[in-house]
C-alpha cells in the first residue's frame, strides 16, 4: 500500500473521531435528537474495510453508521446536515444519525433493526448475481445481531446461493449492555459460519492495516469464488451504547485499558515507528480535519430545516 | 393516595406479582444488568436475580416464543419488548401462536403470558422506531390488549394480566413514564375490559387511550376556559373492547371525537365510531371526528415529526367542530 492511501486511511479515521466528538456535544446541547450511536474506538473496522473494496463494491450497515458513511465518501456537510435533521442531509432530515446512505457512493444505508439488514444484503447480491456482475456486498453487524435469526437465515441463504456477500462482524465484545458470553453461545463469532460451511477469518480490529489486509483478501476469495465469507473483527466502543448510556455493565477501568491501544493512536504509532511519515505531517492533517468539521457544523447550522410539505414527500415513488 | 409515576407504577406492580407467586419471572434484553432500557425494572436484578430477570440475546422470537413455551407448562412470563418496534420480529409468535393454542386444541393449552411493550413517537427515533400499532394486535381474537394512561390504571391493569391465563399484550408508552398520578395505597387490581370515565362532561364525548388520554385532558382543560365541557372515556383496552360507557357517554352528549396517537386508516377510531352509528344512530347530531396520526412514516426531523402526531390543539379544534 502506498504511502498516500495510509495517509488516507489516518485523515478518514481522525474524520469519524472528531466529527463524532463534535456531535456528541451537538447532541449534549439539544441540537441532535433521537439515538445517536458514537463509533469511537471502531474507526479502523470500517476504514480498513472500506478502503479494500472497489467503489462498485455496495456496503451496508447498522445504525453505528457514521463512520462506514464518511468512509464510503459521504461528506461531512452532509453527515453533519443529516445529524441535525437539515434539508442538506443525504437523508433530507428524515432519517437522522441511524440512517445515513448513498447508493451513488455505494452506501447502502445504515438500518436500525438489530440483523434486519442481513436479508437485505443476502438480496442486494442476490440481485448482482442475478444482473450477471461480480460486485461484492459487505455487510456490517455487530456480534449482538448474530443472535437474532435474520443472521442465520441470510447466511444460510448466501452460501447455498453463492452469493457474493463478505459478512464483517464487528465484535465490540457488547450488544447494549450484554456481554458476548451472556448472549451468545460462542464468544468468536466466526464460528457461526462453520455451521454453513462458509469460510470465515477473524482480524484484529485496532490495526487499520490488518483489517484492510484481511478484507482485501475476503473480498477477492468472493468475487472470484462466488461464494460468501465471514470475517470477525476484534474490537471495541469506547463510548455508551448511545447517547445516555448509563454504562452499569463495565467499569472505567476496562475502558481505560482500552483506550491504550485505541485505533488512531495505534496507527500514528505504526506510522511513525515505520518512518511513513512525520508527527509534524499526522499534526497537519489533525488540524485540517479540525477545520473541515467545523465548516461542518457551520454548513449544517446554516441550513435550512425541510419544508412542511416534506412530511408528505417519499411516502411512495408515484 | 400515593402520587407516583407511570414507571414507578409499572414497577410496583411487577415486584408486587413477583412477590406474590414464584412462577412469575421477567425475560427480555437489558431488563437485568442494565435495569430496563426505560429503567422500569431497575433494581431488580440485585433483589431478585438472574433467574427471575433473565437477560436475553435479541432473538424477538426466542422472547416471545420462548415466553409461550414456558406458559404452557405452568410459569407466567412476562415478556419484554424493548420497543413495540421490534414485536414485527416476532409476529408470528404474537398474532398466529400464542392467541391460537387455547382455541385451536379445544382449550387444552393456556398461555398465561403477558407481552410487556413500549410505543410512542414524538423522541426523533425516525420512521422504524416510532411507531404507535397498536390497533394491529387488538385485530386478533386470542390475544388481549391492553393499554393504561394513568399510573393507577397501569399498576391495577398489569396486575390483573399478570394473574390473568390469557396471553396480553401491555403496552406502554415510551413518553408517559414520568406523568404522575395518585394511586390507592396498598393492593389493589382493575379488571381487563372495563372502560373508564376519566373526566365528567355534557357537551361533547372524547373517546380516546393512553396518550391520547393525557392529549384529551389538556385538550379539555382549555376547552372548559371556553364553557364547553367535554366527557373523557378511556377505553384501557383494546380489546376486550368495552363499549357501554361510550355509548352512554354519547347518549347524552350527541357528539364524539376519537382520539389516538397511531394512523387513522383502519384505526381505532373507524372501530369506535361504526360502533357508535350502529348501535346509538338516533343520538348522533354530529358527524363523528377522529384525531390522529398523518399519514406518513415518521421523519427524525423534530419539527416534520411533531406536524404528523395528534396535538392538544388538534383535539380542541375538532371538539368545536362537533359542537358546531
Ligand atoms: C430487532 C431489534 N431488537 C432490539 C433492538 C434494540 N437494539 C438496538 S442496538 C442493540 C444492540 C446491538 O448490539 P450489536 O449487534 O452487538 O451492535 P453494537 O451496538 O454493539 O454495534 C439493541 C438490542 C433493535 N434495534 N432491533
Ligand atoms: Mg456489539
Amino acid at each position: 500500500m502506498n504511502k498516500e492511501k495510509k495517509l488516507q486511511m489516518y485523515r478518514e479515521m481522525v474524520l469519524i473521531r472528531r466529527l463524532e466528538k463534535r456531535g456528541a456535544e451537538l447532541y449534549q446541547a439539544g441540537k441532535i435528537g433521537g439515538f445517536m450511536h458514537l463509533y469511537i474506538g471502531q474507526e479502523a473496522v470500517s476504514t480498513g474495510i472500506v478502503a479494500a473494496r472497489e467503489p462498485r463494491d455496495r456496503v451496508i450497515t447498522a445504525y453505528r453508521d457514521h463512520g462506514v458513511a464518511l468512509n464510503c465518501g459521504i461528506s461531512a456537510n452532509e453527515v453533519m446536515a443529516e445529524l441535525l435533521g437539515k434539508a442538506t442531509g443525504m437523508s433530507k432530515g428524515k432519517g437522522g444519525s441511524m440512517h445515513m446512505a448513498d447508493p451513488d457512493k455505494n452506501m447502502w444505508g445504515g438500518h436500525a433493526i438489530v440483523g434486519g439488514h442481513l436479508p437485505i444484503a443476502s438480496g442486494m447480491a442476490l440481485g448482482d448475481q442475478y444482473a450477471g456482475n461480480d460486485n461484492v456486498t459487505i455487510c456490517m453487524f455487530g456480534e449482538g445481531a448474530t443472535n437474532i435469526g435474520y443472521f442465520h437465515e441470510a447466511l444460510n441463504l448466501s452460501k447455498i446461493w453463492g452469493l457474493r456477500v463478505l459478512w464483517v462482524c464487528e465484535n465490540n465484545e457488547y450488544g447494549m449492555g450484554t456481554a458476548v458470553n451472556r448472549a451468545s453461545a460462542v464468544s468468536d463469532i466466526r464460528q457461526k459460519a462453520e455451521g454453513y460451511r462458509m469460510k470465515n477469518g477473524r482480524v484484529n480490529g485496532r490495526d487499520v492495516l490488518k483489517v484492510h489486509d484481511a478484507a482485501k483478501e475476503a473480498i477477492d476469495y468472493v468475487r472470484t469464488n462466488s461464494e460468501p465469507y465471514l470475517l470477525e473483527v476484534e474490537t471495541y466502543r469506547l463510548r455508551g451504547h448511545s447517547m445516555g448510556d448509563p454504562e452499569r455493565y463495565r467499569t472505567q477501568d476496562e475502558v481505560l485499558k482500552r483506550k491504550e491501544n485505541e485505533p488512531i493512536r495505534t496507527f500514528r504509532k505504526q506510522l511513525l515507528a515505520k518512518k511513513t511519515t512525520t508527527a509534524k505531517k499526522l499534526d497537519e492533517i489533525d488540524a485540517e480535519v479540525d477545520v473541515e468539521v467545523q465548516k461542518a457544523i457551520e454548513f449544517a447550522e446554516a441550513s435550512p430545516e425541510p419544508a412542511p410539505e416534506a412530511l408528505w414527500e417519499n411516502v411512495y415513488v408515484e | 393516595m400515593a402520587k407516583i409515576t407511570m414507571r414507578e407504577a409499572i414497577s410496583q406492580a411487577l415486584m408486587e406479582e413477583m412477590d406474590r407467586d414464584p412462577s412469575v419471572f421477567i425475560m427480555g434484553e437489558e431488563v437485568g444488568v442494565w435495569g430496563g432500557t426505560y429503567a422500569v425494572t431497575k433494581g431488580f436484578y440485585d433483589k431478585y436475580g438472574p433467574e427471575r430477570v433473565k437477560d436475553t440475546p435479541i432473538a424477538e422470537n426466542a422472547i416471545i416464543g420462548g415466553a409461550i413455551g414456558a406458559a404452557m407448562v405452568g410459569q407466567r412470563p412476562i415478556a419484554e419488548l424493548m420497543t413495540i418496534n421490534f414485536a414485527f420480529s416476532a409476529m408470528d409468535y404474537i398474532v398466529n401462536q400464542a392467541p391460537k393454542l387455547h382455541y385451536m386444541f379445544g382449550g387444552q393449552f393456556k398461555v398465561p403470558m403477558v407481552i410487556r411493550a413500549v410505543g410512542g413517537g414524538g423522541r426523533q427515533l425516525g420512521a422504524t422506531h416510532s411507531q404507535t400499532p397498536d390497533v394491529i394486535f387488538a385485530h386478533f381474537p386470542g390475544l388481549k390488549v391492553v393499554s393504561p394512561g394513568t399510573p393507577e390504571d397501569a399498576k391495577g391493569l398489569l396486575k390483573s394480566a399478570i394473574r390473568s391465563d390469557d396471553p396480553i399484550m401491555f403496552i406502554e408508552n415510551a413518553t408517559m413514564y414520568q406523568i404522575r398520578g395518585e394511586v390507592p395505597e396498598g393492593e389493589y387490581t382493575i379488571p381487563i375490559g372495563v372502560s373508564k370515565i376519566q373526566r365528567p362532561g355534557n357537551d361533547a364525548t372524547i373517546v380516546t387511550y393512553a396518550k391520547g388520554l393525557e392529549l384529551s385532558m389538556q385538550a379539555a382543560d382549555q376547552l372548559a376556559k371556553e364553557g364547553i365541557q367535554v366527557e373523557i372515556v378511556d377505553l384501557r383496552s383494546l380489546r376486550p373492547l368495552d363499549m357501554g360507557p361510550v355509548l352512554e357517554s354519547f347518549k347524552k352528549t350527541n357528539r364524539a371525537v376519537i382520539v389516538e396517537e397511531g394512523w387513522k386508516s383502519y384505526g381505532i377510531g373507524a372501530e369506535i365510531a361504526t360502533r357508535i352509528y350502529t348501535d346509538a344512530f338516533d343520538y348522533v347530531d354530529a358527524p363523528i371526528l377522529r384525531v390522529a396520526q398523518k399519514e406518513v412514516p415518521l421523519p427524525y426531523n423534530r419539527t416534520l415529526e411533531q406536524s404528523a402526531l395528534p396535538q392538544v390543539t388538534d383535539i380542541v379544534a375538532a371538539v368545536k367542530e362537533v359542537m358546531k
